[in-house]
């Protein structure tokens, strides 16, 4: 580990200040992605920001219905807060499914919207890696790319977005606000996280300096059901194969609103729009789930090891969607 | 020799417990010297071809950074004559930095030495080397069609197997494969090593201390007498910690050179990459049987991988000969040499493997004949060993079959593929024989009767936290009558009597009769001194006295404790040495132990979810000395074993041999939320005719049999038969 300057911070401008007057800057909060990446020299921060004493660990229900999430909130505390629990069980499902209690007592939310990616070659300095490096080439491409993505990936970039947390952020709708050297913004979560593209470096929306604040999710859907499931080889402390967060509304046999994120497949936290629309108005039935199933699915791009995650994504979607449905039912 | 026990044979807790829960034990990676510097190795990033260049002047001016050796600034040392008999036996006989070639990704490149581990580390990444690569690198066994070199000691022959293959009925011939596994020991490899006048001491986490002394010295050019390797406690090994590896031997010239003493712990990545592995291995099977289901022929014809820099043999096929009763076997192996860090022994190493592809290839021939996989196997249970013609010392495989099957409710079993479901899921039965030799080596102990009340039992093996401490306090508890809690028990340094290493499920065997002769000699001189002038039995005939909880008695009743016994004779103790060996035993009998493993799986081929349910397991292992410690062992055997069947990969690229998998994340192993229900029983048919304890040994037994009941399991949910290990989500979704 070499060595850097750290700075704790106590109000959120002098934070952003600190992070824009130098270069090498990077905030930290429980830093569970970013000291393992300090430990591999995949990163070389020359100087940590401390953000994990500013004032952003409220949860609060605003008075449009929505709920106010501050960044230093920990996974943990999230996962169990009564609103969330009570609200947004798809949110607390998939936190609960991420990581292991030790870790998620120190991840913190706006840090698990940044969570790096688990790709192999991401970690390795000396395998090639776009991300990493710009221009040095993908490694996963043609390697053992079993873990990798299927969903929005390029020819420079497969690796696959971890978070569980962001799936079901994505599924739920949610506004990240953004604090920076030019003030406020507020920015779609389905916005914030970028496609590799041919610029697999440039992973989110953030400028030079800006720190998230906050994520607000969208009001709860109305008489939804809700499922978060994730595949993988053991039962815990593994990333996803392949996960799906539904939420479904059903009213009198019939979708009445149905949003659909997927994990684990995804070059970013991946939102299943076509597949939502396959899902409104058609009759809550296994026949149904399949089909929007195949719709997500459709497009996916397999490598040599992860073709199996095609299938294995259906069986995901049209699992969760058969659980939250019954779920909405019994509402 | 049937006798009540008071001590041993029952459940006892560990004599180390509390130190290990209260962070007392001093484990290597802990151990700290005054002016300790700390080592850092520089992996190879290339897996095959030559180190051309060293850029050392960035890191050289790091702060902390106190000398970097690489091929060009390191001693001349000699290499270690690697003999399992002279017990200097290593596991890379390669030294570390000997030249320029490179043989397997992270092979070390350079040690960087540093007043602070985050700055050895820090200046280790900033080495920059320079590589010419070389076509061709194999990462795997399994990536290549070649098997390599034929051993012919290996080979082994009875009857005739082709012949009887040819003219058989039902046969059966088919394919095994199982990945690389890392043994994933809590406490990575470490070392610290300090030299004080001349002499050497070196803390290592280590399976054998006398054999890393012994190691050490040749290496050195050092006698053995000036050389102490210290290994207290052991946050477990598994095999990959049975013999000196070359980070040890860094780590101890650069002590040498900088005259301060130099502790190195290997980095995870470094320890899944250079601290041993067990090899993939490839396994042909071919079974034939008549319609009866009466066996006719086992070939078992395997291949294994060894690194370019060591010779490792993997025993894959040493049990099949023995397993069943045949009378036409041949068993062949080839061995590969690989470009990945060097393999080693793995909990159960051979045999594990070998059991996974002979019990998967009893099930596939059971239903090739319509019989119940069990059925196939009680029939050839043998009374006698029949590779060696030998009788078994004490045999109670059936008993094993007989319990654990009906624990399981095996009757219950519906052959039908996919016939027994639960809602969403489908069971999936199956089981395996294990097995797993049973041996003893040479030992010596020492044994302390003193003055106190106390005794103190010493021995130079050590306690892999099999729990090896709190069966030697059990063994002179028994036999002195004196309470657990006054007897010390010293173990892991290698000035001790010399005792064995902690492998190949020996330890017990070997330590304890080596234990009671050193007690019974302390005993006979406290006699001598309690029957001399003065004495509280002076003038009687030892003979006569009798012992009874840590007090002698004459034949009127009178008694005297040891402590009355030495402190009127102003002594502060009596000795007692023992040494043992095996004996002519092992030219009457044959002797291993053996159980069975019941799995239930269950498949919800809706989500290709595959889960272990239950495990139900009886095991015949002679005496159990502690039970609460031994079916630790089995259980935590079932553990590994569940990640065997169904997780565990060492994967490596095939296009340059490099590891990708070399962490705690992404190396999946079992995790609490995967528990299954584990039933282990142990017999307790002591095996008298082995040593005086009954004891065959526990450690490894377990693990065999687990992976082939669950591939068995998984064919009797799924239908589908995964010849090749882990059976992960991908295997089972391919149609």
């Amino acid at each position: 580990m070499r060595e850097f300057a750290f700075q704790p911070t106590a109000r959120i401008d002098q934070a952003v200040q600190a992070h824009a007057s130098d270069a090498g800057a990077a905030f930290i909060a429980g830093g569970t992605t970013l000291i393992d990446l300090v430990k591999l020299d995949v990163m070389r921060p020359a100087r940590l920001v401390d953000v994990s004493r500013l004032p952003l660990d409220d949860v609060e229900r605003l008075d449009d219905g929505r709920l106010r999430i501050g960044a230093t909130v920990t996974n943990t505390d999230l996962a169990h807060h009564p609103l969330v629990t009570e609200h947004y069980p798809l949110l607390s499902q998939a936190l609960l499914s991420g990581a292991s209690t030790q870790l998620r007592n120190m991840a913190t939310t706006a840090g698990n919207v940044m969570q790096r990616t688990r790709c192999p070659y991401f970690r390795d300095v000396a395998a090639a890696c776009n991300k990493r490096q710009r221009g040095s080439g993908c490694d996963a491409l043609h390697g053992i790319n079993r873990m990798h993505a299927v969903l929005g990936v390029s020819e420079h970039c497969i690796a696959t977005h971890p978070s569980d947390m962001c799936v079901a952020m994505a599924a739920l709708g949610a506004t990240l606000t953004l604090e920076g050297p030019n003030g406020t913004r507020e920015m779609a979560f389905g916005d914030f996280h970028r496609l590799p593209a041919d610029r697999p470096d440039l992973e989110h929306e953030l400028e030079e300096g800006e720190l998230i604040t906050h994520v607000t999710l969208d009001t709860p859907v109305e008489g939804a059901g809700s499922h978060y499931l994730k595949l993988r080889e053991r039962a815990s402390y593994e990333f996803a194969l392949a996960s799906a967060g539904a939420v479904v509304a059903v009213k009198d046999g019939t979708i009445d609103e149905a949003r659909l994120a997927l994990g684990g497949v995804g070059t970013k936290p991946w939102r299943a729009v076509e597949a939502e629309k396959a899902l409104r108005d058609q009759p809550a039935e296994t026949a149904t789930f399949e089909r929007a199933a195949e719709v997500a699915m459709r497009g996916a791009i397999p490598r040599e090891h992860n073709a199996f995650k095609i299938p294995l994504a259906r069986q995901a979607i049209a699992r969760a969607l058969s659980r939250a449905v019954a779920a909405s039912v019994n509402r | 020799m049937e006798t009540q026990t008071r001590v041993i044979g029952h459940r006892t807790p560990r004599v180390d417990g509390e130190y290990k829960l209260t962070g007392k034990a001093d484990y290597t990676v802990d151990w700290q010297a005054e002016a300790m510097l700390y080592g850092y190795p520089v992996p190879a990033s290339i897996a095959h071809g030559n180190l051309v260049a060293l850029h050392l002047e960035e890191a050289l001016a790091m702060p902390g950074v106190v000398e970097i050796f690489y091929d060009g600034n390191f001693p001349e040392l000699s290499r270690s004559p690697n003999s399992m008999a002279h017990q200097d036996q290593v596991s890379e006989v390669r030294l570390p930095f000997e030249d320029s070639r490179i043989h397997y990704a992270g092979q070390y490149v350079a040690l960087v030495v540093a007043e602070s581990f985050e700055q050895a580390r820090a200046a280790a990444q900033a080495v920059r080397a320079e590589y010419r690569q070389d076509a061709g690198a194999i990462g795997s066994l399994l990536d290549s069609e070649a098997d390599g070199q034929p051993l012919e000691a290996k080979r082994q022959v009875r009857g005739d197997a082709d012949g009887a293959f040819e003219q058989a009925p039902v046969k059966l011939d088919q394919t095994y494969s199982i990945a690389a596994e890392s043994h994933m020991q809590m406490e990575p490899h470490a070392t610290l090593a300090e030299w004080r006048d001349n002499r050497l001491i070196v803390h290592e986490s280590t399976q054998g201390v006398i054999y890393q002394q012994k190691a050490m010295a040749r290496v050195f050019g050092l006698a053995e007498e000036d050389v102490e390797v210290i290994s207290h406690y052991i946050g477990s090994g598994f095999g990959n910690k049975l013999f000196m590896w070359p980070h040890a031997v860094a780590t101890v010239a650069a002590a040498r050179e900088l005259g301060r003493p130099v502790k190195t712990v290997l980095p995870r990545q470094q320890d899944m990459t250079c601290g041993g592995n067990r090899p993939a291995s490839r396994q042909r099977l071919r079974l034939a049987a008549d319609e009866q289901g009466k066996l006719l022929s086992i070939h078992h014809d395997s291949a294994t991988e060894t690194s370019l820099v060591h010779t490792f043999v993997d025993a894959i096929g040493s049990v099949s000969p023995s397993l069943y009763a045949c009378d036409n076997v041949a068993i062949s192996q080839h061995l590969l040499e690989v470009n990945h860090g060097t393999p080693c022994p793995m909990r159960g190493p051979g045999e594990t493997s070998g059991i996974f592809a002979l019990e998967c290839a009893m099930d596939e021939l059971a239903i090739a004949l319509n019989m119940d996989p069990l059925e196939l196997r009680r029939r050839h249970d043998s009374r006698d060993d029949p590779a060696k013609g030998l009788p078994w010392s004490s045999k109670h495989l059936d008993a094993c079959y007989d319990s654990a099957a009906r624990r399981f409710g095996w009757a219950r079993r519906d052959p039908v593929v996919g016939s027994m479901t639960e809602g969403d899921e489908i069971l999936g039965w199956g089981m395996a024989t294990s097995s797993w030799f049973a041996g003893r080596q040479p030992c010596a102990a020492r044994v302390e009767l003193r003055a106190d009340g106390s005794i103190m039992a010493a021995c130079g093996t050590q306690d892999i936290g099999t729990g090896t401490y709190t069966v030697i306090a059990q063994t002179v508890a028994e036999l002195t009558g004196v309470a657990i809690e006054h007897i010390e028990v010293r173990l892991g340094e290698s000035s001790l009597p010399a005792g064995p290493l902690s492998g190949g499920s020996m330890a017990t065997a070997t330590t304890l009769p080596a234990v009671a002769k050193a007690v019974r000699a302390a005993i006979d001189e406290l006699k001598e001194v309690a029957t001399a002038e003065n004495g509280a039995f002076a003038g009687a005939d030892p003979e006569t006295l009798t012992l009874e909880d840590g007090a002698l008695l004459d034949e009127q009743g009178k008694r005297a404790s040891f402590s009355e016994i030495l402190t009127d004779h102003k002594l502060g103790s009596v000795n007692g040495d023992g040494d043992t060996a095996p004996g002519d035993e092992r030219k009457q009998y044959s002797f291993r132990s053996f159980g069975a493993h019941f799995v239930e799986v269950r498949w919800d081929p809706g989500i290709s979810r595959i889960r272990v349910a239950r495990v139900v397991s009886s095991f015949d292992i002679g005496r159990a000395i502690n039970p609460a410690t031994a079916r630790n062992q089995v259980e935590g055997s079932i553990v590994m074993g569940i990640g065997m069947g169904l997780l565990e990969k060492l994967e490596y690229d095939p296009r340059d041999a490099r590891l990708i998998n070399n962490n705690y994340s992404d190396y999946i192993v079992t995790c609490h939320a995967d528990m299954p229900e584990i039933d282990v029983e142990l017999l307790d048919n002591p095996d008298y005719a082995f040593n005086e304890f009954g004891a065959r040994g526990v450690g490894e037994i377990g693990l065999t049999g687990v992976a082939p009941a669950i591939a068995n399991a998984v064919h009797h949910a799924t239908g589908k038969r995964i010849r090749d290990l882990p059976i992960t989500i991908d295997k089972l979704l391919a149609d």
